[in-house]
């Protein structure tokens, strides 16, 4: 059962092989056997995810079951989470215990899911490692001396230890996709809008949105439908008629049904396939790109040419819209105050020095800088008029073509401690993944095999707006042929 | 363009964060090197381009929606209350500031 997918774990409770209580015992007896290692798990809300999964049981006895009813899945700790802490991985946050429940855990306690816990992340989502939690980093499965990738590296984790079937995440630059692909699971990141941000801690507002973690792409469709749709209470959820993500599983993506693949055309951009790509990486993104190319699909070659701007534009634009969102934690409404101060002023400046970690300081004081007066034109404004020009270049590239792929992140998993005092080094691990949200696209990554070191591979696949379906079935084709999804981490057997 | 250790105690007087001596010189570093990293946008010619704030707005066309002007809230003081560091008579507590 820890092995299965959410959608065999979900045929296995509707044909009663298995109870809610009994599925979530298992998958909590495997957190307390694995997580004093992994650390994924801020809080595991055992009592509140038996009593999720008894109301679970209920309902299927009542035959008001849907297909995530009883399904045990793990909530990045940047959820607002009612009656358990949310924390953000920040000390800011330590204490914090939210009045109300994000929509996305309001959406998953509607399909009768089980909250199973809350997972660690770099502090703020501001990170490529899962190493700047006040909670202490995150380690990989594949090799607990290494990351597990951020900022959703505890969701990562959890998933690829089988610890959870499912888990939540968010995407910024990376988040979701840059550690399923270090950890060798799957990740979705949705078209901007599609999923609320209520109750997700804001980062950076013009880039955030909520995605999920799974071992297959059926997975991911499955809660996606669960997570998507309308909300009032996030000014940037869209108004649009409910989709079923699953619809293109089963359907051919083309005109013939019995190669379903056939005459998709899939962009390559050379600027993903350069130096500075690992070796072993490039290979495994080249085979499976041949994979697709055997059942019909095309590759071309296209450009991303002002792709080479995407980590500078968004290490302009992501501090600046966090210098603003965190501007909040002044230590008077909700979360840590300093103990000693001598004024006002000095209560806000212990406060925030005291409650945030290194890279928050030092993102908000980029974006404090960038923002500042005499250098917003030459930095905020020139960021956003290159993201102009990113999204640009991805909407001429669907002129001609479906998808676009590439490796998901430029090197496997890197050992910790590496990359932590320079923080270049460490933007630089989310060279392909900035894109898509500076563009606002949907993207994906999915596992595609192993490097020299027996470290997972991600394909990235990059859609035009509202392709989710499309990208998931196009991944799901692939995982039908293949099981890199579902080797289990060497250093957590079964 | 390189901050100095001027600069850096000035940003981070505006962002309200305190920070001691023995930091700012690390920070300083840290700062510069991702400052060198995003001074390249400079150099890329985007004359004529419009500014894009949000991605609805390059996909779609869309801007941002505003909500009808009416109660939609309970009031929910007490819960809310409940988190601050000091609450007093329904009133969040700060320092004295003025004299």
């Amino acid at each position: 059962m820890l092995k299965a997918t959410v959608t065999e774990l979900a045929a296995a409770l509707a044909a009663r092989k298995i109870s809610a209580v009994e599925l979530t015992r298992l998958f909590l007896d495997r957190i307390r056997q694995l997580d004093r290692k992994l650390n994924a798990f801020i809080t595991v809300s055992e009592e509140r995810a038996l009593a999720d999964a008894r109301v679970a049981d209920e309902r299927r006895a009542r035959g008001e079951a849907g297909p995530l009813t009883g399904i045990p899945v793990a909530h990045k700790d940047i959820y607002c989470t009612r009656g358990l802490r949310t924390t953000c991985g920040s000390r800011m946050l330590a204490a914090y215990e939210s009045p109300y429940d994000a929509r996305v855990i309001e959406r998953f306690a509607a399909a009768g899911a089980v909250l199973l816990g809350k997972t660690n992340m770099d502090e703020f989502a501001m990170g490529s490692s899962s190493e700047t939690s006040h909670f202490g980093p995150v380690r990989n499965p594949w090799d607990a001396t290494r990351v597990p990738g951020g900022s959703s590296g505890g969701s990562a984790a959890a998933v690829a230890a089988r610890m959870a079937p499912a888990a939540t995440g968010t995407d910024t630059g990376g988040s979701v996709r840059q550690p399923a692909a270090m950890t060798g699971i799957s990740g979705l990141k949705p078209t901007y809008g599609v999923v609320s941000r209520f109750g997700m801690v804001a980062f950076a507002s013009s880039l955030d949105q909520g995605g999920a973690l799974a071992k297959s792409a059926a997975d991911l469709a499955l809660l996606l439908n669960a997570m998507a749709g309308h909300d009032a209470r996030d000014s940037t959820s869209l108004e649009r008629p409910a989709e079923d993500y699953t619809r293109a599983l089963a359907a051919p993506l083309g005109a013939d049904a019995g190669r379903p693949l056939a005459g998709l055309r899939i962009g390559l951009p050379k600027e993903y396939f350069a130096e500075g790509v690992e070796p072993g990486v490039l290979a495994r993104v080249r085979e499976a790109v041949g994979w697709f190319e055997s059942q019909g699909a095309r590759a071309l070659e296209i450009e991303l040419p002002n792709a080479r701007h995407s980590i500078p534009v968004y290490y302009v634009i992501a501090p600046a819209e966090a210098s603003s969102n965190l501007a909040r934690f002044d230590g008077v409404r909700y979360g840590h105050r300093a103990r000693e101060y001598a004024d006002l002023g000095d209560m806000y400046r212990r406060t925030r020095a005291e409650g945030f970690g290194a890279e928050v300081k030092r993102r908000i004081l980029i974006g404090t800088y960038v923002l500042s007066h005499g250098y917003y034109d030459a930095y905020y404004l020139q960021a956003q008029k290159l993201r102009r020009l990113i999204a640009r270049d991805f909407a001429e590239a669907f002129q001609r073509c479906d998808l676009v792929a590439g490796p998901t992140a430029p090197g496997t998993a890197f050992p910790l401690g590496t990359r932590t005092a320079d923080p270049v080094q460490m933007y630089l691990s989310d060279i392909f993944t900035i894109a898509a949200p500076l563009a606002g696209l949907p993207a994906l990554s999915v596992p595609c095999g192993f490097d020299a070191l027996g470290l997972p591979v991600g394909l990235q696949l990059v859609g035009n707006y509202f392709s989710e379906a499309r990208l998931l079935g196009a991944a799901h084709r692939y995982q039908e042929a293949t099981d890199w999804h579902l080797r289990v981490p060497r250093e957590t057997p079964l | 363009m390189s901050l100095s250790l001027e600069q850096v105690r000035r940003i981070a007087a505006l962002a309200r964060i305190a920070i001691g001596p023995d930091e700012e010189r690390a920070l300083l570093a840290e700062l510069n090197r991702v400052l060198g990293l995003i001074d390249q946008l400079q150099a890329a010619d985007t004359r004529g381009m419009e500014p894009m704030s949000h991605p609805l707005d390059a996909a779609l066309g869309l801007s941002q929606r505003l909500r009808e002007d009416r109660v939609t809230e309970p009031d929910r003081r007490e819960a809310y209350q409940a988190l601050a560091p000091a609450v007093e008579r329904a009133l969040y507590l700060v320092p004295k500031v003025i004299e």
